[in-house]
């Protein structure tokens, strides 16, 4: 071979990502994160990298028959891409790897060639001269002219870290093989198309010829047979041989997808299967003793054909001439099919831009992320379609079905059944359902007429199952989002119901008698007009989307710089950090708001899709939208019908035109991550330039509604959109925010808006507006943008110094955001705690009075979890929000999502009952191991409590842990032993805490986010989310208290349990305001 | 620092002048820390009506009645049916079986009466085309009956049959109904209070009669109550209390409220002007049967029943005139007015003479700089030892225009209505925060965890 490329032979089975895993003890594997190496004490963000090329990207090859391996196209298709890299050398060493030679033939004791079903085959190869690594990922397509039918392709994921494609291994493999699969399903399409036109033409020779020998022996002398005649009939022989040939090849072909793999990616999915079925059901059986023409299975083909195809006397030696010209990857295998392929290779080289550990970590936040969603929406931004790329990624899928199932804005083309050939397209009259009648006119034989009658007798059938599909799709894909999910709205129900549809056949009728999976075969392939209809109506949210997804692709492009040149930067972020106070140091302070380096890279946007949103269910009043009206869309529409009756007198100044540094919060828009991020600028420069800052943020996280009031538009926007970070629960679209408002306001107002931005005026409208100012003013703060004045109640406690400090060292909005969201997050996981534990709200003896449970919070509150009266009231708050939205949700958010059990879960169990039975053993009742347990466990050491708390994140131990806190058996008599409840609890929180703050030193070393400015989400992630993921740890002492709550609710509140639309409320604090200034 | 915001309507002198009842911001003792706008009519809301523990009704100018939920602020029912305002409401209890059904019967300008069903919001009865429109409904439990007065009283069996009806009055008709014992109902028409007595006659025919007209109010009376088994109580626009015997109907007390007489030390204000007669008018009177308060223009005057003296009084409650009022349990009192706002008084025992008002005991309420003015009821509390003060202890801010009336569910809270077209539901932040905490882990329950 060339070189000597380093082949790696990579198997699953290899234990990849050494260090992390080693211990099964450490973390839940899916939580974590792989060590940096620490032998050589080196810089982790140093990269020693020599490639020559800017950014990964993926590559797609041929080994042509005729010249050799050769680079067909890379994604993204941008020469700058590659920079001065040899594609074709490159080429050349992933294509040379010798794996399974496919070859096609006469094997022996078979009469006929037969296709060798190669599977793909995935290596990792690396070049380490040119510094370069690949995914690589060969897989074989079928070409009647092509020698013994093969053409041999690979797709190679090509990046400059070896390490990242190593880790990545599985992930890349399964995408690839999705696209393979996607690909070569729809090779076998044209494969088959081919064979059967092939078939055609066969057929037609051998009439011809058959016509010809005929006539001559005819006209010939008896007997006697000319040179001519014999040839006549060698070649007829030869062409029937040719037809019998081709028959079995398209039987292979045809009969392809049932065999048994032994690919794990290559997914049967049901679909898959039965499609295929049918497939061969139509083909497979008939093709072999029926002569094609008149199979009644090839009738749909036979429509087709007769409209695009007129079969062509073959010559005899017309085979393999190494003149002709090959077909290309799109002809191989469909367009529809191709660009499929291509949208998915795309997307995942989207999906892994950016460094390692970037992505490793994002995973990792996303991962917790949905588990916690009780209390996500306090500070997170919406997981959205994220989520659904986060599924996609966990299972295996088909490739084709299955994306579209979770991915919404994949390509539309894999959504109709049957892709047509574009000429076809083009011969049809591509017209809607309106023309249709015009289109059975057209059709003029009466097999056609049949046929499209059948098609049309599908189509209701299609209806109807899909009908039927669409609530388990709903249900299916709103997960564990609100359900509600069904109305997502036309465009998502237009874009589904290709998919439905196919569905419809699929599982629909799994066993439905053949003919009709015949006619569903000929839905496909003998209508393309109609199916062509249908697209074109699908399409109108299809393209919605793909200008959603294009407008995406734009907004990354202004960063494709920070996200590859990762290594550099990264390397002036050290030294930033290093230096910190120095302004001078700083990288790059004139763009703050940019993006920093590949950690928070491009790819980390909660890409907004549209219609993918289902509406926030916090506010009632916000309820009144319209379920899936695309209400993120259009700027403004939100407030005019969210405010029915009282303050629909309101009028929102659209106006942005003094808006510099532009507002992204507010109605009118998913408030995305990046905006979120660009906001921290903002709030960095609020923290340090107020003084007053801490009270402001008090105001703001304890549910007092702040109020900026200004005269000029553009500083009160900005304010509120950074101040927006902190208000909790802002809703999807921030509708807790209002960023601008110049009438007056009221009551209501401050009920829905916990943040407005107040218009200061000169008139009379002004005075009335100060007027209801003073009115209200207990319930709101007000923060004067013109004076720099606060007016608020005075804010003694500590919990929010860090995040409030004007002399932060921090200098970077990012920085601070990070910064900001580990507290927030830190602080939800408090308030979770506070809301989810039992003991906290609910008596643990039967006598106990409310007075003495409210005494006991106050105890948590103050005594374990260290909070003066101010930061409790912050932690009731936000406990109040976690409240109502679970009690809001419909079925409590987690329940759907939840995993199943992982096989270490038991162990897992083990070692949370000591905490879970500090609280509850009187209600197993036996309280042999609590005790021990306990020991063990206020004796461990920090990371020891890290570990554990990190163990318990799964959910599915708060499922296994369920049988043993029966609560009801009356263990309250019991209940001596554990006469105080709450100091036993006290380890708990603790053990929390440290988890809190100690996961984020022990697991990566990496800078402290506070005081490093490096900005590895890594380090990020941890302190937020390893204190957020702790709490499900304490569940159990919420659900498995002695006390059923039954018991103690009385009937206002089961009533309230029927709660339709109900107000929402709001409390308050009768403090005194104090007025801050400057 | 507080100029900007505290300017626009309520100026520095406005300030100044309502300084005694300026509260703050802080107000330990008020526990209504949650509060739930319910929103619904489209008109002035006026009336309130209990149906049961959690349950309640509104109506107002725009002819609707609505039913809440006083718990979850759900409006459970919408009863449409009035073509105009709403001029009188009241619950209607009769037994129905074992148990006891509640209706609510409503009268409206539209000169129609109609009767509910709360649970199913069908309307039952009604009756229309009356010769005037009701202004208030009188149920008598122990006849079956109920009673409504316009221009002419009428009277009703529960079937919405009309039993008899008094002669055409004047046109005042009739403003505020009582029942009494022995079958008779005072009530108020202008400057006089009209005893009626109403006789079942043979075959249960019943009959009604006027018996007793007394004339003693110098000016039309605005609020007629029953005090107690043996007294009630008449308050007219001048300011006149009168307490009348429920057997004999003589006057037992006469209270003629002239602010200026009470106040014994003159002050500014006193000086500012004569008071109008609105400022006396005696809007509502609310009694537990001891106590009898009186809302008297803005101010409050407390009453005692037994000793026949006045207990405490104020006379700015509130900025302008006082439309409702409540006695709470523990020497408790709550007020609503024009003024938009709430107020919640405790009834406080003087400090002894010898021990001058500290500046501790009225700082304790953050009176902050009203303290000043806090110091001449002080003074003439030295006068009159007997009389106890009324404190400022809370006040409720929301709505934005007068507040009409309100309704307290005790500790599930206060509803108040108001000309601003909303209802607030008042509760109390802990206990409501305690009730979805039972809820949640009521939910944790069904759903089996998280």
């Amino acid at each position: 071979m060339i070189g000597s490329p380093d082949v790696v032979a990579f198997t699953k089975e290899d234990d990849f990502g050494d260090g992390g895993y080693s211990d099964p003890w450490v973390v839940p594997e899916e939580f974590s994160v792989p060590l940096f190496p620490q032998a050589n004490n080196a810089n982790p963000w140093a990269k020693t990298s020599y490639a020559k090329f800017t950014k990964d990207f993926i590559l797609i090859s041929e080994f042509s028959e005729q010249v050799g391996p050769q680079p067909l196209l890379t994604i993204p298709d941008d020469p700058k891409v590659c920079g001065t890299f040899d594609l074709n050398y490159f080429s050349l060493r992933i294509m040379s790897v010798d794996y399974q030679a496919s070859f096609v033939g006469h094997p022996p004791g078979s009469g006929y060639p037969r296709l060798s079903f190669v599977e793909d085959s995935r290596v990792v190869l690396g070049d380490s001269k040119e510094g370069a690594f690949a995914y690589v990922h060969h897989l074989t397509l079928y070409d009647l002219e092509a020698r013994g039918f093969v053409r041999p392709f690979c797709m190679a994921y090509v990046s400059a870290d070896e390490k990242k494609i190593m880790l990545q291994f599985e992930e890349l493999s399964l995408r690839f093989s999705r696209a393979s699969e996607c690909l070569k399903t729809g090779n076998r399409r044209a494969f088959a198309r081919e064979l059967q036109r092939k078939l055609r033409d066969l057929d037609y020779t051998r009439s011809v010829l058959q016509k010809e020998e005929g006539l001559q022996r005819e006209a010939g002398p008896q007997g006697c047979y000319s040179a001519h005649v014999v040839e006549k009939a060698n070649e007829l022989a030869a062409v029937e041989k040719s037809i019998y040939e081709h028959r079995d090849l398209l039987r292979q072909i045809t009969s392809y997808p049932l065999r048994p793999r032994r690919d794990p990616h290559a997914a049967h999915c049901q679909h898959c299967v039965t499609e295929s079925r049918r497939h061969t059901d139509t083909h497979g059986p008939h093709t072999p003793h029926t002569p094609p023409d008149c199979g009644p299975g090839s009738r749909g083909e036979q429509g087709e054909r007769r409209q695009s195809y007129t079969p062509q006397l073959i010559k005899g030696k017309s085979a393999k001439c190494f003149d002709k010209r090959l077909k290309t990857l799109t002809e191989l295998c469909e367009e529809s099919f191709y660009g499929a392929t291509v949208e998915l290779l795309t997307d995942t080289e989207r999906c892994f831009r950016g460094d390692l550990c970037y992505l490793h970590t994002r995973r990792l936040d996303r991962a917790l992320r949905r588990k916690q969603n009780v209390t996500n929406f306090l500070f997170e931004e919406e997981l959205g379609e994220e989520e659904e790329e986060v599924a996609a990624l966990g299972r295996i899928f088909c490739s084709l079905t299955h994306t579209t199932g979770t991915d919404s804005h994949n390509p539309f083309v894999v959504l109709c059944p049957v892709p047509l050939e574009p000429g076809e397209v083009l011969e049809e009259n591509p017209a809607g359902p309106a023309s249709f009648a015009q289109q059975r006119e057209d059709l003029l034989g009466e097999e056609r007429l049949e046929s499209t009658l059948s098609d049309l007798t599908m189509e209701t059938q299609d209806q109807e199952s899909s009908e039927e599909n669409k609530d388990s799709f709903g249900s299916d894909r709103s997960g564990g989002e609100e359900p509600g999910g069904e109305g997502v709205g036309e465009g998502k129900a237009g874009d589904v119901e290709g998919e439905e549809r196919e569905e419809g056949k699929g599982v629909g009728h799994p066993d439905s008698n053949p003919a009709e999976k015949e006619s569903s075969s000929e839905d496909g392939g003998s209508s393309p007009g109609e199916e062509d209809g249908g697209e074109e109506e699908d399409q109108s949210p299809v393209f919605l989307l793909e200008e959603e997804a294009g407008r995406r692709k734009t907004e990354r492009v202004c960063e494709p710089e920070a996200g590859t040149e990762g290594g550099s930067e990264a390397l002036v972020q050290m030294d930033t950090a290093c230096c910190m106070s120095q302004e001078g140091f700083l990288y790059d302070p004139s763009p703050p708001d940019m993006l920093p380096g590949p950690g928070l890279g491009p790819g980390s946007l909660p890409l907004p899709l549209v219609v993918n949103q289902e509406p926030q269910a916090m506010l009632p009043v916000q309820g009144a939208y319209g379920l899936g009206s695309p209400r993120c869309l259009s700027p403004g529409a939100g407030l005019d019908l969210s405010v029915p009756s009282l303050g629909s007198d309101c009028t929102m100044s659209a106006s942005t035109g003094s808006e510099q540094t532009g507002s992204p919060l507010g109605y009118g828009g998913v408030v995305t991550l990046r905006q979120r991020k660009k906001a921290g600028q903002g709030a960095l420069r609020f923290v340090r330039q107020y003084p007053f800052a801490l009270q402001a943020l008090w105001s703001l996280l304890s549910g007092r509604t702040l109020v900026v009031l200004g005269s000029e538009e553009g500083r009160v926007r900005r304010l509120v959109s950074a101040l927006a970070l902190y208000v909790p629960g802002p809703g999807r679209c921030g509708e807790r925010v209002q960023p601008w408002l110049s009438c007056q306001f009221s009551l209501t107002d401050l009920q829905r808006w916990k943040l407005i931005g107040l218009q200061r005026m000169g008139s009379p409208v002004g005075t009335s507006m100060l007027c209801s100012l003073s009115r209200y003013s207990r319930y709101i703060s007000v923060l004067d943008a013109d004076q720099k004045t606060l007016r608020c109640p005075g804010y003694r406690g500590n919990l929010l110094s860090n995040m409030a400090d004007h002399r932060t060292h921090l200098r970077r909005g990012s920085t601070y955001f990070l910064h900001l969201q580990s507290m927030l997050s830190s602080m939800a996981a408090r308030a979770f705690l506070l809301s989810f534990t039992h003991h906290l709200h609910l008596p643990i003896v039967a006598n106990e009075t409310r007075r003495e449970v409210e005494e006991r919070r106050r105890g948590f509150l103050k005594d374990q979890l260290g909070l003066t009266d101010d930061d409790c009231r912050i932690l009731l708050y936000l406990s109040h929000l976690i409240t109502q939205r679970y009690l809001e949700t419909e079925t409590g958010g987690a329940v759907k999502t939840r995993p199943s059990l992982e096989a270490n879960s038991t162990s897992v169990t083990t070692q949370q009952d000591p905490v879970s039975v500090t609280t509850r053993d009187h209600a197993t009742g036996g309280a042999a191991t609590p005790g021990e347990y306990l020991d063990a466990d206020a004796g461990g050491t920090t990371t020891q409590l890290d570990l554990e708390s990190v163990r318990i994140l799964e959910p599915a131990t708060v499922v296994i842990s369920e049988p043993c806190l029966d609560p009801a058996n009356g263990g309250d008599a019991t209940r001596e032993q554990n006469r105080n409840p709450a100091p036993e609890g006290t380890v708990t929180p603790e053990q929390y805490l440290d988890s809190a703050t100690g996961g984020a030193q022990t697991p990566e070393q990496y800078l402290d986010p506070a005081t490093g400015g490096a900005k590895t989400p890594e380090q990020y992630l941890e302190p937020a989310t390893g204190g957020a993921k702790t709490p499900e740890q304490y569940l159990d002492p919420a659900t498995g208290g002695a006390k059923t709550p039954e018991q103690y609710l009385d009937p206002a509140t089961s009533l309230s349990a029927t709660r339709r639309k109900v107000p929402s409320s709001f409390t308050f604090n009768y403090t005194t305001s104090q007025v801050f200034k400057i | 620092m507080l100029r900007w915001i505290l300017g626009g309507r309520e100026a520095q002198g406005t300030v100044e002048k309502n300084s005694l009842l300026f509260i703050g911001e802080e107000q330990p003792k008020n526990w209504f820390t949650e509060l739930q706008v319910l929103k619904g009519h489209f008109d002035i809301v006026r009336f309130l009506v209990q149906i049961d523990d959690f349950r309640f009704a509104s109506a107002g100018d725009d002819g609707l009645v609505l039913v809440w939920n006083i718990e979850t602020g759900e409006r459970l029912l919408e009863l449409r049916g009035h073509s105009q305002q709403i001029t009188a409401m009241t619950a209607y209890t009769h037994a129905v079986g074992e148990d006891t059904h509640t209706s609510l019967i409503t009268a409206s300008s539209d000169r129609t009466l109609s009767l509910w069903d709360p649970d199913t919001g069908n309307r039952v009865q009604t009756v229309s085309d009356l010769q005037s429109s009701v202004k208030c409904i009188l149920v008598l439990e122990r006849l079956c009956v109920w009673v409504s007065g316009g221009n002419e009283l009428c009277v009703w069996n529960r079937d919405f049959q009309l039993q008899c009806q008094s002669q055409q009055h004047d046109d005042t008709g009739i403003s505020a109904m009582v029942e009494l014992p022995k079958n008779c109902i005072a009530a108020a028409m202008d400057k006089e209070i009209v005893i009626f007595r109403l006789t079942m006659s043979t075959g249960s025919q019943l009959s009604v009669a006027e018996v007793r007209r007394l004339s003693d109010h110098q000016d039309s009376i605005h609020a007629l109550i029953n005090v107690n088994d043996g007294l009630f109580a008449s308050g007219s626009h001048v300011g006149e209390l009168i307490l009348w015997d429920t057997i004999d109907w003589t006057i037992m007390a006469y209270e003629h409220i002239l602010w200026e007489e009470s106040q014994s030390n003159p002050q500014a204000e006193i000086r500012l002007a004569a008071p109008k007669p609105s400022e006396m008018s005696i809007q509502h009177l609310t009694s537990d049967g001891e106590l009898l308060v009186a809302a008297v223009g803005s101010g409050l005057y407390v009453y005692s029943v037994l000793t026949k003296s006045v207990v405490a009084y104020r006379k700015t409650a509130h900025d302008s005139n006082i439309l409702h009022t409540l006695l709470l349990p523990d020497e408790g009192l709550m007020s609503c007015s024009e003024d938009g706002s709430v107020r919640m008084w405790e009834m406080q025992d003087l400090l002894l003479p010898a021990e001058p008002a500290s500046a501790g005991f009225f700082g304790m309420w953050t009176f902050g700089r009203s303290s000043k003015q806090a110091s001449p009821p002080v003074k003439k509390i030295l006068e009159c030892p007997s009389l106890k003060t009324l404190e400022l202890t809370g006040d409720l801010i929301g709505h934005s225009g007068a507040v009409q009336m309100f309704l307290s569910f005790g500790e599930k809270g206060l509803v108040t209505c108001s000309t601003d077209h909303l209802l607030i539901a008042w509760k109390n932040g802990e206990r409501e925060s305690h009730l979805r905490s039972l809820a949640l882990f009521r939910k944790l329950e069904v759903n089996g965890g998280l």
